[in-house]
């Protein structure tokens, strides 16, 4: 059982560096949804249920679907499959590649300079605990969470508006907008969003 | 269930953090940067998860609920700015709104 | 009559107060009567006063007053106090009269000019300072006479301001005295650490018993003052503001620049006797200085072209030989040719105004030419001037000054026979340049324009006058009968000498041959035939001597870049305030981090990230070292 832990891992691991490389939107969202299923494989080894089926549920079924209609819907073609491969040279690679490498030697040193010789996954805890707690003691917690989606439901809905006569008249100002951006130097950030 | 020791399951997600990390900083597609900040956002779950499997307690499932409710509204309000960051700008680029600059 | 004293100053400086505050309701003869009246009476006390000195003179010939005490300070308390000598006389005579007829000359020369009233106000304030100037009884109130010439100097040669470069002539002059006026000012210091007071007759005496003949004091204080003599005389090195303050108008260069200022620096020397007869070898200096000055302006006088640079250069030259007498001890002597220089050169000067304005601001001589007919008056005088200034045998002042100073330079125990020949010298080149300013101002053929105004009374008057003075003046000192020597020897200590009846009258058939020889060459070259001086000029070694003369012997030229440029080099460096940089040093700093930290603001996200990143990896480090 615990080979499992590993292969998921590694699959985990290597699904998410083919994320962070493909210049296909679309390939990257499958390697993403991938690499959400192998992690919930792994709740699921550690004892956590609930948590895997959340994420096979919410993360990897309802977030990456959105994801999936935003690239639809801006239909990003072979053109952008061109740019993306002329903005990822090698060359660009080493800057965060040493601070991710960096970053990861810190945290793994820090690992292992706690105590050591802890086991996870010994037991299984169901819904009914999690539950129990969830409207226990972390009962505002709930709430504040219903908030915040309240208020992502208004912010979706609002930015995602569509103004007839004001757009064509922001379209023009994108124009103007993008030809100064693409000109030259800094603009003057106030009286560009005065503009706007 | 399997015991794992702890101290994998955190480098694990310390791995899958840093990789998305690195996926932030060198792609330029906004919908990219996104993608890698999915990334961030699960592997500190994972790290939550395992923490809560260490100690035998629903706490960390429950921060792991919390994180996902959070990253669902992150990612509409996130798409929704995308869509409009695409009407004014034309382009994915991010790179391209730098009107801070200086 | 003697308790008047006081008004001869006083009244040309109340003059210049009621012109500069109440002036301006006057009409242009109000200002012209108040301007030359005021000198007018002051020559008139003058007169009466000196009638009574010779007629009933006060004891021991001197007459001391003292009005009050200007300051206690210590143990110095000099007064405001005026000294009537038989030097001081003369002075006064000489300097009154001249600056009247000047003055009664300028309400012609000087209408329609819109500084009118500006012009009799700072010329009176001029007569006051000077006749403060001659008449102080202690060096103190004479400095201040000094200064107070300067200044009016200062602001009558850049009369007419607007034109920039009177202005620059004026502060040439200005800034040139001073250097002179400084080492009097140090002079005047060491006098008193060292005597104790700075009263003229007292001083004298105590320098007599306390000094040694030669000892460094003495040498130090002798050389002070001479330089400050030689700056307000124009003698070497400090001669070359002279010709520029011609940009002055025409009075004021006769008064000031010819009459009566530059001879400040030869009524000091000659005032503070004593001082250079305990210092032989400064003395001596004194003559060298006069006999070099002489030479060298009187080669650049016979180059330039215009009429007032001539007769400017004439009087550096001429100061020149009443240095060479002070030089020689010939005190009275230089006395002498002081007042028949003020009348020949005050003379020439207004003459000179007379042709300028005549042919419309005129002042080159190769311009004009066969003024004779249509100016008779102004050149009948100016050849007396001209006459008198060349030495012209017999008829003329300048004839019996300059060749008693020739004479004593030769016979005096401290004279020297290079100084006589210098002298001799410039008396001859003294004549070719004076007849050649006359020939082709007043012969040959006409060159330029015609005659547009001519003068009136008011100027003809003090030109008549000043002619009489130059051919009679020289009367009162024949040889045989010093009449002036013997009545200045009241004041100034008489020549030793050694020399019979016989050989000066060699000497002065020697004199006199100069003189005319002088004026034969000065015929020949410049109204007979003029292409030969023309070829003369044009000649390879002519040409580079007349450019040189020109130029006064290259000392501009030589103080502009030993002295000027370094100067004004060292002002723009400290002008830039190098210890600002403190200040603004640290702003600039600032500034500097500022730019280059803000290029870490580049606006990009991914940029941004990689910074949070990089912090964490910092902290973390802190954290896992810790």
């Amino acid at each position: 059982m615990g080979a499992i832990f590993y292969i998921s891992a590694a699959v985990a691991v290597a699904a998410t560096v083919g994320v962070i490389t493909r210049y296909n939107a679309v390939h990257a969202l499958l390697y993403l949804i991938v690499s959400l299923l192998a992690i919930s494989l792994i709740f699921y080894i550690l004892g956590a249920p609930l948590a895997a089926a959340l994420e096979a549920i919410i993360y990897a079924g309802a977030i990456m679907v959105l994801f999936i209609f935003v690239i639809m819907i801006l239909n990003l073609g072979p053109q952008a499959v061109r740019r993306e491969r002329s903005w990822l040279k090698p060359r660009m690679w080493v800057g965060p590649a040493a601070l991710a490498l960096i970053l990861a030697g810190e945290l793994v040193y820090l690992l292992e300079s706690g105590p050591a010789g802890a086991q996870a996954g010994t037991a299984s805890v169901g819904p009914e605990p999690v539950g129990a707690t969830l409207f226990g003691p972390y009962l505002l917690g709930v709430e504040l969470a219903s908030l915040l989606l309240l208020a992502g439901l208004v912010g979706a809905f609002h930015l995602g508006r569509r103004e007839t006569g004001e757009e064509t008249a922001g379209e023009q100002e994108i124009q103007t907008g993008v030809a100064k951006a693409e000109g030259a130097a800094v603009e003057e950030p106030g009286a560009a969003l005065g503009g706007e | 269930m399997a015991q794992v020791p702890m101290d994998y399951g955190l480098a694990l997600a310390a791995a899958l953090f840093v990789l998305g990390l690195a996926g932030v900083i060198v792609r330029r597609n906004v919908i990219f940067i996104l993608l890698s900040i999915e990334i961030m956002m699960n592997a500190s779950g994972l790290a939550f998860i395992v923490a809560g499997s260490r100690w035998r307690q629903p706490d960390g499932q429950l921060m792991f609920i919390f994180i996902l409710t959070m990253a669902a509204v992150e990612v509409s309000l996130g798409l929704a700015l995308v869509l409009r960051l695409y009407h004014r700008l034309k382009t994915l680029d991010i790179d391209r709104a730098d009107r801070m600059r200086g | 009559m003697f308790g008047l004293l006081f008004l001869i100053p006083l009244i040309p400086f109340a003059g210049f107060a009621v012109l500069a505050l109440g002036g301006r309701g006057l009409s242009p003869r109000g200002l012209a009567a108040v301007g030359a009246g005021s000198v007018g009476l002051s020559a008139l006390l003058s007169l009466v006063i000196g009638a009574d000195f010779l007629l009933a003179p006060p004891p021991g010939h001197v007459y001391s007053q003292t009005l009050w005490t200007w300051m206690r300070v210590g143990g110095f308390a000099p007064g405001i106090s005026f000294y009537l000598d038989a030097l001081s006389l003369v002075m006064i005579l000489v300097i009154s009269v001249v600056s009247f007829l000047i003055h009664l000359y300028s309400t012609s020369f000087m209408t329609g000019e819109e500084g009118y009233r500006r012009f009799f106000a700072y010329m009176n304030l001029f007569v006051g300072s000077m006749l403060t100037l001659v008449l102080a009884d202690n060096l103190v109130l004479l400095y201040l006479g000094w200064e107070g010439v300067g200044l009016c100097s200062y602001l009558l040669i850049g009369f007419w301001y607007k034109d920039p470069v009177n202005g620059r002539a004026a502060r040439k002059a200005f800034i040139v005295t001073r250097v002179g006026d400084t080492a009097m000012a140090i002079a005047l210091f060491l006098l008193f650490t060292s005597l104790g007071t700075l009263r003229i007759p007292d001083l004298l005496r105590l320098a007599a018993l306390h000094w040694q003949a030669g000892s460094g004091v003495a040498v130090a204080a002798a050389l002070l003052l001479l330089g400050g003599a030689v700056g307000k005389s124009a003698q070497l090195p400090l001669q070359t503001w002279l010709p520029d303050a011609m940009a002055g108008p025409t009075p004021v260069s006769a008064l000031i620049h010819a009459a009566t200022m530059v001879t400040a620096g030869v009524y000091l020397i000659a005032r503070t006797n004593e001082i250079f007869i305990l210092a032989p070898d400064v003395r001596l200096l004194v003559g060298a200085v006069g006999a070099v000055t002489l030479l060298l302006a009187g080669f650049s006088a016979l180059t330039q072209h215009d009429i007032k640079r001539v007769l400017a250069y004439s009087t550096i030259s001429q100061i020149g030989y009443m240095f060479l007498a002070l030089g020689v001890g010939a005190w009275s002597a230089a006395i002498f040719h002081f007042m028949t220089h003020a009348f020949f050169k005050a003379l020439l000067f207004l003459g000179a105004g007379v042709v300028i304005q005549g042919l419309g601001q005129e002042h080159d001589l190769f311009r004009m030419g066969g003024l004779r007919k249509e100016l008779p008056v102004a050149f009948w005088t100016f050849l007396i001037g001209s006459a008198s200034l060349s030495a012209l045998p017999l008829i003329t002042a300048g004839f019996y000054s300059k060749d008693l100073i020739l004479w004593d330079a030769w016979s005096s125990r401290s004279g020297s026979p290079w100084l006589w020949a210098a002298g001799i010298a410039g008396a001859f080149l003294t004549s070719v340049y004076t007849f050649r300013m006359v020939f082709l101002t007043f012969f040959g053929r006409r060159r330029g324009e015609k005659v547009s105004k001519k003068p009136g009374m008011s100027m003809h008057v003090p030109l008549v006058a000043l002619a009489v003075l130059s051919i009679i003046g020289g009367f009162i000192e024949l040889p045989g009968v010093p009449v002036l020597s013997n009545f200045l020897g009241h004041a100034l200590p008489a020549l030793a000498q050694a020399g019979s009846a016989g050989m000066e009258l060699v000497f002065e058939l020697i004199a006199a041959a100069a003189s005319l020889g002088g004026i034969y060459v000065a015929y020949h070259f410049f109204l007979r035939r003029p292409e030969r001086a023309e070829a003369l000029a044009e000649s390879a070694g002519g040409r580079l001597l007349h450019r040189w003369w020109f130029a006064g012997w290259g000392f501009d030229w030589i103080y502009g870049k030993a002295i000027v440029a370094p100067y004004a080099l060292f002002a723009r460096v400290a002008g830039r305030e190098a210890f600002d940089l403190v200040s603004t040093g640290l702003a600039g700093l600032a500034a500097a981090i500022n730019r280059l930290l803000a290029r870490s603001q580049t606006g990009r996200v991914r940029w941004y990230a990689g910074a949070i990143a990089a912090g964490a990896i910092i902290i973390l480090a802190l954290v896992a070292t810790s």
